[in-house]
C-alpha cells in the first residue's frame, strides 16, 4: 500500500496480458475442482446409485424378450438393448447437469447472483468451468465402476467400431455435454422471470426422459405416424435437441446411424449447441436487465 | 478532504469521484390481501403500487472521502449503494462513479471498485480464503508480485494470516468479515462501498475493522461510502454523514454539524454527597434520572453557561460532567422527526413523484 503503487492502480493492474481471459477461466476450473473434491464421499455414493435404474431396465427387457418369440424388436436384439442402455448411461454422464438450473434459479432468488454483476467476471463462463470440474471429478470417481460393468457385460456388445466412428462418437459426446449444459443453464435463467422454476424443470425432465432415448431407443418411433405423410415420430424427434443428450451417441457407437445420416445428425446436434448457447446468452442479458430494473 | 463540494449535484472542477444527480428509484410492489378468497382473486387481478425507494438524491463525493449513509431501515441506503455499484438501474436521474455510468457495468469500471455486503459471501464457503484470493487475482488481473504484497499487507493489518488457509465455513462471523474485506481490497479499488460491514460483530472485531479501514483509507486515499446502523462506525470513521430518510437526503455534512444542528440539550451528571431532596434539582434543568447520590439532568444548551456556575456553587456537589446527548438518541430523534412525503398528512406529498 505504498504511495508509489497507488498512483496509477488501474493502468498497471490491467496491463494487457495475452490470454488473460483464458487464464482466469483455468483458475476458475482449478478452484472448482478443489471445491468438488471436498464432497468426494457424496460423489462416490451418487455414482454408484446411477447403476440401479440400468439394472431394472435390463431385467424389464429380458422379461419382454422372454415373453415374445421374436429375436428382435424394432431392430434391437436382447443384447443390443443391454448394450444400448449401458451406452445411454455414458451419454447421460456427459449431458446430464444435476443441480445446474436449480442452482442458477436459487442464486437469482437469494441474490448471490449479484456477485457476478459487481465483479468483472462472466457468469456463464464461470458456470461452464464449474460444470467441467464437476464432470471431471465425476469421471475420476466413476471410471472404475463403469469399466467394471462394461467388462462384465462385454458379451452384449457388437465388435468395437473403427477409429473414425469412435472419433465421431467422442465428438457427439462432447457436443451432448455442451447441449445439456446450455439447455439447462437457459432453463435456470428463467428464474429471472419466475420465482419458482422447479415445476418447469420437472416438466422439462419429463419431456427429456421420453424424447432423449433414455426410456427406449428413438428409432423404435420410426413406425409411429405423425399425421404428416411420410414423416414418422422419429423424424420429428430428430429435429429436436433431446435425442442428442442420450440416444444419438449410443446409436453412433452401435452403428445404427452411419454415413450421410451420421454427418447430418451431427450437424443438427452442433446447430442446437449454437442455438442454445445463444439462447443462454440472451436469457442472461435480458434477465439481468430485468433484475436490475426490478431492484435486485 | 473535499468538503467544499458536498451536497451539490456535480463538481465543476471534475474532481468528484462520485457524482449523483436527482437519482430516483421506484419499485412496483404487488399487494397481497389476506385470506384464501383474496388469494384466488389475486390470481386474476392484482393490485400494485409504486414504492419510491429513492426520490431524487443528489450529491458528490471527492477522492479520499469517507462518507457514512445513515437512515432507518427502508430509507433507501442499500438501494443507493446498489445503484452506485451498478446492480440496479435507476428510474430517473444520473450517476457517475470514476467517470462511468455504474449500471452499464463496464469491465474497466468493475475492476476499479469493490462492494462488500455485510451478510453476503463472496468467499467460497468450502475452501480456504486463500483460494478465493487466488481467483480474485485472476478475475481482476492483478500481477503476481503486487498481489502477494497487497495480500500480505492486508492480512497482517487484520491479523488473519493463519485463518487464510482454513475453510471459510469453519470461521466465525467476525473472521469471515475480515477475510471478505481482504478479498474486496486485493485489487486496490479506488472506490469501496460497504453495506453494514460490522453488523452482528463483537466490539473487538468492530474495533479491528475500524482501525483497518482507517489505515487503508488513509494510505491509499480510497473513497469509501458505508451504510451502517452503528454510531460507533460513524464516530470512528466518517468525517461526513449523509442522513437519508424516506428516500431523500435530510442532512449532509460533518458529524459535529448534526450534533450542533439537531441537539438542544446537554447531559449533565452530578455526583452529590447524598441523595438529593425531591425538587431540589429542578431549578437547574430536567432531571432524567436520580440514582442515589448520582443525578443526570438535561439542560438547555442556551442556559448551560449560566447554570453550570450555579450548580458548582451549590452545596454537596462533588463532581460534575457535561456531555452531548448520545449520538444514537440524536439520530433516532432525527429519523422520527423526518417528514414522510408519502404519508397523506404531509404537505410534501408527491413533490418528487
Amino acid at each position: 500500500m505504498s504511495h508509489s503503487t497507488s498512483a496509477a492502480p488501474s493502468s498497471s493492474t490491467t496491463i494487457g496480458r495475452p490470454f488473460a481471459g483464458l487464464r482466469t477461466w483455468f483458475t476458475m476450473l482449478a478452484i472448482c475442482l478443489e471445491e468438488r473434491l471436498v464432497y468426494r464421499g457424496d460423489f462416490i455414493i451418487g455414482t454408484l446409485m446411477r447403476f440401479l435404474p440400468i439394472v431394472t431396465q435390463v431385467f424389464l427387457w429380458t422379461a419382454v424378450f422372454n415373453a415374445t418369440s421374436r429375436a428382435d424388436i424394432a431392430g434391437y436384439s436382447r443384447n443390443d438393448i443391454v448394450a444400448y442402455y449401458l451406452l445411454t448411461m455414458v451419454t447421460r454422464a456427459f449431458s446430464s447437469m444435476p443441480g445446474l438450473s436449480g442452482g442458477i434459479a436459487r442464486s437469482v432468488r437469494d441474490g448471490s447472483v449479484k456477485k457476478y454483476l459487481v465483479q468483472p467476471v462472466d457468469y456463464v463462463g464461470y458456470l461452464l468451468a464449474a460444470r467441467i470440474a464437476h464432470k471431471v471429478v465425476y469421471y475420476l470417481v466413476a471410471f472404475l465402476p463403469f469399466a467394471g460393468v462394461f467388462y462384465v457385460c462385454r458379451s452384449y456388445f457388437p465388435p468395437i467400431p473403427d477409429v473414425g466412428t469412435i472419433a465421431l462418437y467422442v465428438l457427439s459426446l462432447v457436443l451432448s455435454f455442451l447441449l445439456g449444459f446450455f439447455m439447462e443453464a437457459t432453463l435456470g435463467m428463467l428464474g429471472f422471470w419466475f420465482l419458482e422454476v422447479s415445476s418447469i424443470i420437472f416438466a422439462y425432465m419429463l419431456v427429456q426422459y421420453l424424447l432423449s432415448g433414455h426410456m427406449f431407443p428413438i428409432d423404435m418411433l420410426v413406425g409411429i405416424p405423425t399425421g404428416i405423410p411420410g414423416v414418422s415420430a422419429a423424424d420429428l424427434v430428430r429435429w429436436l435437441p433431446f435425442e442428442y443428450t442420450a440416444y444419438f451417441p449410443a446409436a453412433v457407437w452401435l452403428g445404427k446411424v452411419q454415413g450421410a445420416t451420421l454427418v447430418r445428425d451431427l450437424a443438427i446436434e452442433a446447430a442446437w449447441v449454437v442455438v442454445m448457447a445463444v439462447a443462454c446468452r440472451i436469457a442472461w442479458w435480458r434477465g439481468t436487465r430485468r433484475y436490475s430494473a426490478f431492484g435486485g | 478532504m473535499h468538503n467544499s463540494n458536498r451536497g451539490g449535484p456535480a463538481d465543476p472542477g471534475g474532481a468528484a469521484v462520485i457524482s449523483v444527480d436527482s437519482l430516483a428509484k421506484e419499485y412496483r410492489v404487488y399487494d397481497k390481501p389476506e385470506g384464501l378468497l383474496a388469494s384466488v382473486t389475486g390470481l386474476f387481478h392484482r393490485t400494485s403500487r409504486l414504492v419510491e425507494a429513492l426520490r431524487g438524491v443528489s450529491l458528490s463525493v471527492g477522492k479520499g472521502e469517507f462518507v457514512a449513509l445513515l437512515g432507518p431501515n427502508g430509507a433507501g441506503k442499500t438501494t443507493f449503494l446498489k445503484l452506485l455499484s451498478g446492480i440496479i438501474t435507476p428510474s430517473r436521474g444520473t450517476a457517475r462513479v470514476l467517470g462511468h455510468v455504474p449500471w452499464e457495468r463496464a469491465d474497466d469500471f468493475r475492476r476499479r471498485f469493490a462492494l462488500v455486503m455485510g451478510q453476503r459471501n463472496q468467499l467460497w464457503w468450502d475452501l480456504p480464503a486463500a483460494e478465493s484470493f487466488r481467483l480474485h487475482k485472476e478475475i481482476y488481473r492483478i500481477d503476481s508480485a503486487r498481489f502477494d504484497r497487497t495480500r500480505d499487507e492486508l492480512v497482517d493489518l487484520l491479523g488473519v494470516r493463519k485463518l487464510m488457509l482454513q475453510p471459510v465455513r469453519e470461521l466465525s462471523l467476525g473472521e469471515r468479515m475480515k477475510l471478505e474485506l481482504v478479498a474486496a481490497l486485493l485489487h486496490e479499488p479506488e472506490v469501496l462501498f460497504l453495506d453494514e460491514p460490522t453488523i452482528g460483530l463483537d466490539v473487538v472485531a468492530q474495533h479491528t475493522i475500524h482501525t483497518f479501514l482507517k489505515a487503508v483509507q488513509a494510505e491509499r486515499r480510497v473513497t469509501v461510502v458505508l451504510t451502517t446502523h452503528y454510531m460507533k462506525d460513524v464516530a470512528a470513521l466518517c468525517e461526513r454523514v449523509v442522513v437519508i430518510t424516506h428516500g431523500s437526503i435530510l442532512h449532509d455534512g460533518p458529524l459535529e454539524e448534526i450534533v450542533d444542528r439537531f441537539t438542544t440539550h446537554k447531559i449533565v451528571t452530578l455526583d452529590l454527597d447524598a441523595t438529593p431532596a425531591a425538587g431540589r434539582l429542578e431549578r437547574f434543568g430536567f432531571p432524567c434520572e436520580i440514582r442515589g447520590p448520582r443525578a443526570t439532568l438535561r439542560i438547555d444548551r442556551t442556559r448551560i453557561a449560566d447554570v453550570l456556575p450555579e450548580i458548582l456553587r451549590s452545596e454537596g456537589v462533588r463532581d460534575i460532567s457535561v456531555e452531548d446527548v448520545p449520538l444514537e438518541e440524536i439520530v433516532a430523534e432525527l429519523f422520527r422527526a423526518a417528514p414522510n412525503p408519502s404519508s397523506p398528512n404531509s404537505s410534501a406529498a408527491g413533490a418528487t413523484a
